[in-house]
């Protein structure tokens, strides 16, 4: 009972932060300085003329109808996401922005899901073992930590598109999949897909994989030290369960519990990385709405990233009140 | 020095009894912190390019030559970029805005992380509640989405815009970590009897309480300032900054745009962003000399078995 009562609380917080970005994202342009379709409107002249349907896309997306209230153009607003209605991309148009953003999302989820759950088994898994080896030379090594935490994730796709792709030539380095593949449930997109995928996720691994160490560096040794890790000890249990039952099952709460800034990090991380590989997903489209100024689908695509990620904190959660025994105390 | 408080107490590290000497101690033992010292000085060392930077830049960093290309020599000690500018003096030049940048966002986050954080620790109820609520709604929605949209709206992209933009998607983590670190102060026995002598609320919480949230503070400062330069970096190279001014950001656009990756022009483009690393791994050195103070046990003693720390 106790579980599902904590379950049923954060489902209600996220429910509450997925209305204030909802809203945030109803108020951010009319917060701009000046008239957000006349000063967006202004900065697109510059850029070339401006087509009707540009005007009709944006007075759709901005909910902008000048006869009715703020209050009205609110409830509408509310009403057209209810009905999956993001509006319509000036750069695609006339493709609407929700089916802009599902032919991107699933590249973003698979490569984002995937790497970061291989940086968090590494990461913790290497992170266990420093704290266990406290002094050794492996632990010696996390200070270095510091250095893949503080590099920014571009730079370093970068630096292997570089070496792999442009001086090795071994790995694609442009693009989700090889040219002339359509996504579809063949061996040859599959195989495709994976190898365009390799830099990518080497990229977002390789530097998310600090914060996950070091945090759980610090919680192994912290309860290494702890009142019933050294009842164990003395009762004689065998060093491997000690580590494996009782202090890493311990350690990871606070890894789990902070997996939405760790998170936030990851999909910062991911917008730009994509753009570096011209990896096919949310990020990359992200991009191209900013640059090409496409306001509606700009908008859009805050709001479907941040719904994922607060799904994905949701999730983290479930694990966290299944992980951690006090919860389901009554 | 630091042994003897880890004996006595495991969490905070610093005794409240020992007054004003908290702050002294705490950056003696913050100087024993070999890693702590090295991180130091390491951003010690990128605070005087950024300082005399600009000054001692052999070139105009915008300036170009017809020596495009060209890698590292004695004339240009870092080689040139396409349009035959000097990358040296790019890097030197650089350097202020992006720390300048780093800085002042960590200055804000850090006020706003306070100034939420501590009474939402403080305050049972409602009040402590919705404090906290609002932490939480900062934490879980991504920064940096809400940063370029924010961006592509505003005209004006300049260093002060771009450090409020950052510090207020970036302040909830410390916000949190204080909440915490407040919540086991209130009931310490000194914060109890201040309560009670009629001590006012806002001198308990920011005066009384200070010499052991401090350690936080800085430490989610530190923190703050690696996380505004990697964004303004990524944001700077989506150009969604002033492209027209240098800073390590910047830099990597125009090697991006310019295509140095694709040339093999490694002395373009390894220099900022490794110098944007090395920050960010000094700064991350002198929060595990932090880290170590607010939990001891987390020290390496070599000469005793693993254990007796406690």
């Amino acid at each position: 009972m106790q579980r599902l009562r904590v379950l049923l609380r954060r489902t209600f917080f996220y429910l509450v932060t997925a209305w204030i970005a909802l809203t945030l994202n109803f108020f951010l342009p009319r917060m701009m300085p000046g008239n957000a379709v006349e000063s967006v409107l202004s900065r697109l002249e510059g850029s070339g003329p401006i087509t009707p349907q540009a005007i009709h896309a944006m007075t759709l997306a901005f909910g902008l109808k000048t006869n009715q209230s703020l209050f009205q153009q609110y409830a509408g607003y509310i009403s057209d996401i209810f009905h999956g209605n993001l509006g319509t991309s000036i750069n695609y148009y006339p493709s609407s922005v929700g089916s802009v953003i599902a032919g991107s999302l699933p590249w973003t989820v698979v490569l984002v899901g995937l790497s970061t759950v291989i940086a968090f088994v590494i990461g913790t898994g290497l992170g266990t073992l420093a704290g266990w080896l406290k002094g050794s030379w492996l632990d010696g090594l996390v200070p270095f930590t510091t250095l893949l935490s503080g590099m920014p994730y571009f730079w370093f796709g970068l630096i292997l598109i570089s070496v792999f792709a442009v001086g090795l030539r071994v790995l694609p380095f442009n693009g989700g999949v090889g040219d002339g593949i359509s996504p579809s449930f063949t061996m040859s997109f599959f195989a495709s897909a994976a190898q365009h995928a390799v830099l990518p996720a080497a990229t977002i691994v390789v530097s998310a994989i600090g914060g996950w160490l070091l945090g759980m560096r610090n919680m192994v040794v912290s309860v290494l030290a702890s009142d019933y890790i050294v009842l164990a000890e003395a009762k004689g249990l065998p060093r491997r369960r000690i580590v494996a039952a009782y202090v890493a099952r311990n350690a990871i709460l606070p890894s789990v519990a902070g997996f939405a800034l760790a998170l936030g990090f990851v999909v910062a991380g991911s917008i730009v990385t994509e753009v570096v590989f011209g990896y096919p997903g949310i990020g990359d489209v992200l991009y191209i709405a900013v640059t090409s100024r496409d306001y509606p689908l700009m908008q859009g695509i805050f709001l479907i990233i941040t719904l994922v990620v607060l799904l994905a904190n949701l999730l983290a959660d479930i694990v966290y009140v299944f992980l951690d025994p006090r919860t389901s105390e009554v | 020095m630091t042994s003897d408080v880890a004996a006595r107490q495991v969490s905070p590290g610093i005794s409240p009894r020992e007054g004003k000497t908290v702050t002294g101690r705490a950056i003696s033992a913050l100087r024993k912190s070999r890693l702590a010292t090295a991180g130091a000085i390491l951003v010690g060392l990128f605070i005087i390019m950024a300082i005399v930077g600009p000054y001692v830049a052999p070139y105009n960093p915008s300036a170009t030559s017809v020596y495009q290309l060209t890698s590292p020599s004695g004339l240009y000690l870092l080689g040139t970029t396409q349009s035959g500018q000097d990358v040296l003096s790019q890097l030197l030049s650089g350097a202020g805005s992006s720390l300048e940048l780093g800085f002042l966002t960590a200055a804000f986050a850090t006020v706003l992380s306070v100034v939420v954080g501590v009474p939402s620790g403080y305050f049972s109820g409602v009040a402590g509640e919705s404090l906290s609520s609002l932490a939480n709604v900062f934490l879980v929605v991504p920064a940096l989405p809400l940063i370029i949209v924010i961006m592509a709206y505003l005209p004006n992209r300049g260093v002060l815009t771009m450090a409020v933009v950052i510090s207020v998607t970036g302040w909830a983590w410390g916000a949190r970590q204080l909440r915490a670190q407040t919540m086991s102060l209130r009931r310490r026995d000194d914060i109890v009897a201040a309560r009670a002598i009629g001590e006012k609320t806002w001198r308990i919480m920011f005066v009384e309480m200070m010499p052991s949230l401090l350690p936080i503070i800085i430490s989610g400062f530190l923190f703050t300032t690696v996380f505004a330069i990697v964004t303004e970096a990524s944001l700077a190279f989506l150009g969604l900054t002033d492209v027209s001014s240098w800073s390590w950001g910047t830099m990597l656009y125009w090697a991006q745009n310019d295509q140095a990756f694709t040339l093999g022009a490694w002395w373009w483009y390894i220099p900022p962003g490794l110098c944007i690393a090395l920050v960010g791994m000094g700064l991350g050195l002198i929060n595990f000399g932090i880290d170590e103070l607010i939990n001891p046990r987390l020290k390496v003693q070599r000469n005793k078995q693993r254990g007796s720390a406690r």
